[in-house]
């Protein structure tokens, strides 16, 4: 890792995630001097790959790339840098009666498969995917785009505003009625409107409340399947797939782009605080008491631990501490790392099938994932958990030894604070235990095969990567934290109240995933408030 | 059946439904000079709004059993009060029980019993509930016109648009960020916010679930407080009990639409409508007779108006589906006791019996009541809304007697293993819980009816059973309430109009949606 200079720069940034990094290409490209300030020895966030069994790599954390924008991919020439994305064939969820539901991404293959469960839902999932590529082509151009402030008179506001206006107003008069009624509802109800199989329900309900502290009856939650389903519609570039080495070939492949612009990156320095002189930000003090400074400090960490962490509540207008304060960041997802010694036979699969590259699920009715969600209303992992389990390793050989395979389990939910005490190793592998035996209902020789398992809960995301409650967006994503909400309302624009200090992270719009927009569109602030264009 | 008709219509306007909105929209139409007939199956008017008799010598308001969001304008207007409406209590208040914890008046007028409980809360109160009231009443113009169109040309629905964000942009900078923020928000987040006491916060959720099926957690729950609280400040007598119950508020209605020149049949059960020339022209009733109009007005529920009245093969099959899909399904029951004395809640303020109780001891409690709906099953920790209504007015039941009135949730529309073998359960296990707020209540208990959503479907005609004919979330709000096509009282069939409360703004006796379809009407005809 490059080691950066000391002296003036002009913009640090502190943290090394996917959106840091995303901001420094950026601001790189532009001329800037920047420095990239990381607390862990390795860079990278939530999308890392670390080698934390014998032979095998894991994505401990993020472990699918299906939402980097592709206008990042290709401007920041990250394929040049290394990075490789090979997309999944489909998925499947295996019932509890033995039968299962498989998805592939050959369309009329899928209709048969949907058609075993319910014909007239096959007829549906027809309506239900041009409804859904409706939407998605709706939302899509507001990505990357900074949200206006509603309250304000500024010309860039208020021609931000009439552009969403106008946006809204091409799609036509039924078609904004539905776009209304869908980021309102809840996604049982939305999916209530196209199909009547549980299991196919179940299966598309799953991406609604990955990360959320939600259930599938919680009304906003379609709108969250949409987060999730971005990716999926984006064609051959950037579809829903594994980056080759794991998820950090991402985060390393940014970084390899920003160096290449002349920027530098110095990990293992964590950042004790920002400096504010004159109401103006001025650098970063590190753990080690060396003082760094900047025209301008950028944080890619949530907002909580930005304003209330590192930084002194005296340089910060009391009312937007306490609106910090009431942000919501729930811990609601863990997630296991598991090597095996070879495939897991799951019997509800047929021999052959495609599916057991993609992602797999045991969830087969939206009962059980609601009921899954109360359990962690009081406190307590699911009894019966949402999981997203891949292995990738049958796709990217680079992953595990040959013949042995890296096998990622997401758990949803899983609580950051438990009702009966503070997290602690016994209740950890009890946890893990729980998820472990969901699987092994599915498949008989899972445990046999297990050579090591990481279990990470939210409170160990939270210590290892910095994400406060260890939730995946930096932030709830609830209407309250959307768009010009997001992360406080009149400070949507990436701007901190401080001059010179700006915010990039996942708590700020369009939110979380490895999606790389909110780093891109914070580095557009900085650039249009330097007077440098785009 | 034929559908033929023939001749002149014989009204220019009937109403379907002689409920407090059907009536107050025949009373505006018949004002404006046209001829109405309001059709009413039931053998009195009034629909949810009634009273009667439920034990022998024991009157109650059967479904509503309170009367806070009809607009003062409109009680001015229908001239409600030369018409014999009489309040027996206004502004009556609101106190927080509990089985293990002294009762809390949660009203901001009585912030000492606060105070001594938290001091912060006491202090945060005021400020809370008047920055909700300053939101509530920007959004007050919004509930009284009918929802604009979205994407139109038209000038009328601009100029709408321009209003509501005018209304909204003159909160100025820090209201307006906050309604934009709490109005999808869940109402645990916005009350965490604010109070510390788990009792004043499972009070102050109360109102924003009651009528819904939807628990504090869940997202949009802010949304039907502040529409409340919206409707409460145009009324302008903040929680009240008519004389008479409920049933006098639709008397007086009735008297109003009569005195425009309206006509009102009762025990007239409407079958179908009939469709010439794809308009309404009339409707046919249950004795086969039939009755031509120009236009037919439904305060019927969307799904009995177009499912069952009219039929499906006149709309298109999207219009089909999304009244199909209509969230209509109650969660809300309702308790009448018949008391030989007036209870005595443990604790209680002897003059707080005038107001009502709010049995809903911490928001964790509430959704765990609201857990058991979403599998169809009852709460067996209810969520009540207790009012004794012959402490305010003793002509409602014998002399030394009482009638105590809940509305108990959460109960819904399908349970499994079905109300009829599971009602009586569930009312025991309602008065098993004021019983523990009310010690001795069981005893004093004369005669009892529950009112299931099943039951307030077939007694209301109702379909689902509930009271707002129509879920009210934020995707069944306004502009997409009941669907979008209807949005704005007039259907896909010309000359046929809804006025319920499956219309926009909702139930809850508020009137505006009778009001509303009126005006739709008239301006059509314009």
């Amino acid at each position: 890792m490059v080691s950066g200079g000391s002296g003036r720069h002009d913009a640090i940034i502190v943290g090394a995630g996917h959106n840091g990094l995303v901001a420094a290409c950026y601001l790189a490209r532009a001329g800037l001097d920047v420095l990239v300030l990381e607390r862990n020895p390795y860079i990278g966030g939530a999308a890392v790959s670390r080698r934390l069994y014998d032979g095998f790599t894991y994505s401990n954390c993020s472990y699918v790339c299906s939402l980097l924008r592709t206008e990042i991919i290709r401007e920041l020439d990250l394929p040049g840098y290394g990075l490789q994305i090979i997309p999944y064939e489909g998925g499947c969820t295996m019932m509890r009666d033995g039968g299962h539901l498989a998805l592939y991404d050959n369309h009329d293959a899928l209709r048969r498969e949907i058609a075993r469960h319910s014909k007239r839902d096959a007829e549906s999932y027809e309506r239900y995917l041009r409804d859904m590529l409706r939407q998605c082509r709706f939302i899509k151009p507001l990505l990357l785009r900074e949200p206006p402030d509603p309250t304000s008179f500024k010309p860039r506001d208020i021609m931000e505003l009439l552009y969403l206006g106008k946006h809204f107003h091409r799609l036509g008069e039924q078609r904004m009625y539905d776009t209304v009624r869908f980021w309102t509802m809840s996604c049982a109800d939305f999916l209530d409107e196209y199909f009547e199989s549980e299991i196919v329900k179940a299966h598309l309900a799953g991406s609604s409340i990955i990360g959320t502290a939600l259930g599938p009856r919680s009304p906003g939650t379609a709108y969250v399947l949409l987060h999730h389903y971005m990716g999926n519609i984006d064609g051959a570039v950037g579809a829903w797939g594994f980056a080759r080495g794991g998820m950090g070939a991402v985060t390393q492949a940014l970084a390899a782009s920003f160096q290449a612009s002349g920027g530098s990156i110095r990990s293992g320095a964590p950042v004790d605080r920002i400096l504010v002189r004159n109401g103006r930000a001025s650098g970063v003090v590190l753990d080690n008491g060396e003082e760094l400074q900047a025209r301008i400090v950028v944080s890619n960490l949530d907002v909580r631990r930005t304003f209330l962490e590192i930084m002194d509540a005296n340089d910060l207008p009391p009312e937007f501490v306490s609106q910090v304060r009431n942000f919501k960041i729930r811990g609601s997802s863990g997630k296991l790392n598991i090597a095996l010694d070879g495939l897991p036979h799951f019997p509800a699969i047929p021999h052959g099938s495609p599916s057991i590259r993609g992602d797999l699920h045991v969830t087969d009715s939206i009962e059980m994932l609601e009921r899954a969600y109360d359990d962690w209303k009081e406190g307590r992992w699911s009894r019966a958990p949402y999981i997203d389990m891949l292995m990738p390793s049958q796709i990217d050989p680079t992953l595990a030894p040959a013949g042995k395979h890296y096998m990622s389990v997401f758990v949803q939910y899983c609580p950051y604070k438990l009702a009966d005490g503070a997290w602690d190793a016994a209740k950890r592998q009890a946890f893990g235990r729980t998820v472990i035996d969901t699987i092994a209902e599915h498949s008989p020789d899972f445990k046999d095969l297990i050579l090591h398992a990481e279990i990470r809960t939210p409170w160990d995301l939270e210590n290892e990567v910095g994400l406060t409650e260890g939730n995946i967006f930096q932030g709830e994503l609830t209407f309250d934290q959307l768009l010009f909400n997001r992360p406080i309302p009149g400070y949507a624009q990436y701007r901190a109240p401080v001059r010179g200090m700006y915010m990039c992270g996942s708590s700020t719009h369009p939110g979380g995933g490895v999606m790389g927009a909110p780093g891109a569109n914070a580095a557009g602030a900085i650039l249009r408030d330097l007077g440098r264009a785009h | 059946m034929t559908r033929a008709c023939t001749g002149a219509p014989s009204y220019d306007c009937i109403v379907i439904g002689g409920g407090h909105n059907g009536l107050v929209c025949a009373a505006y139409l018949a004002r404006s000079g046209r001829s109405v007939l309001v059709l009413e199956a039931a053998s009195q008017v009034g629909g949810a709004a009634i009273t009667r008799e439920f034990a022998p010598g024991f009157k109650v308001s059967a479904c509503a059993h309170l009367l806070h969001l009809m607009p003062g304008s409109l009680i001015r207007d229908l001239d409600l009060e030369a018409r014999g409406l009489r309040l027996a209590a206004t502004h009556m208040p609101s106190t927080a029980i509990a089985p293990d914890s002294p009762p809390l008046p949660i009203d901001a007028r009585d912030a000492a019993l606060l105070a001594a409980r938290s001091a912060a809360d006491a202090a945060a109160l005021p400020a809370y509930r008047a920055r909700l009231r300053r939101l509530a009443e920007a959004l007050y113009p919004v509930l009284d016109t009918a929802p604009p169109r979205l994407g139109t040309d038209s000038w009328q629905d601009r100029s709408a648009w321009l209003r509501i964000g005018w209304r909204i942009r003159r909160l100025g900078r820090r209201d307006m960020r906050e309604l934009l923020r709490i109005g999808g928000m869940c109402v645990q987040d916005l009350l965490d916010e604010h109070f510390e006491t788990p009792l004043l916060k499972g009070a102050l959720g109360f109102d924003a679930v009651l009528g819904t099926s939807a628990g504090p957690r869940s997202p949009g729950s802010v949304f039907p407080l502040l529409y409340r609280m919206a409707a409460e400040v145009q009324g302008g007598s903040a929680l009240a009990q008519p004389v008479g119950g409920l049933g006098a508020l639709s008397d007086s209605l009735a008297r109003a639409a009569l005195a425009a020149g309206a006509a009102i049949r009762t025990g007239a059960t409407v079958e179908r409508i009939m469709v010439r020339d794809d308009r309404a022209a009339g409707v046919i009733l249950t004795d086969g007779e039939q009755i031509s109009a120009a236009n037919v007005i439904s305060n019927a529920d969307p799904k009995t108006t177009f499912l069952q009245l009219l039929g499906g093969e006149y709309l298109d099959t999207g219009f089909v589906r999304r009244i199909a899909h209509l969230r209509a399904r109650g969660v809300t029951a309702k308790l009448h006791l018949a008391l030989n004395r007036l209870p005595q809640f443990t604790g209680l303020a002897p003059d707080a019996l005038v107001g009502r109780l709010l049995l809903a001891p911490s928001l964790d409690y509430v959704e765990r009541a609201f857990n058991h709906a979403k599998y169809g099953e009852f709460s067996p920790a209810p969520i009540v809304e207790i009012t004794v209504p012959t402490v305010n007015d003793a002509s409602l039941a014998p002399a030394g007697r009482h009638v105590l009135s809940a509305v108990v949730q959460y109960a819904p529309y399908e349970l499994a293993g079905g109300w009829q073998h599971e009602r009586a359960r569930f009312a025991e296990l309602v008065i098993d819980a004021l019983e523990r707020c009310a010690p001795g209540l069981r005893h004093s208990v004369e005669a009892l009816e529950l009112l299931s959503p099943p039951d307030i479907e077939r007694e209301f005609r109702i379909s689902g059973g509930h009271w707002h004919h129509a879920e009210l979330a934020l995707d069944q709000f306004f502009i997409v309430r009941p669907v979008p096509g209807a949005a704005q009282y007039c259907t896909p069939i010309g000359g046929l109009y809804l006025c319920g409360a499956g219309s926009h703004p909702g139930g809850g006796v508020m009137g505006i949606a009778g009001r509303n379809a009126a005006r739709a009407l008239m301006r059509e005809a314009a």
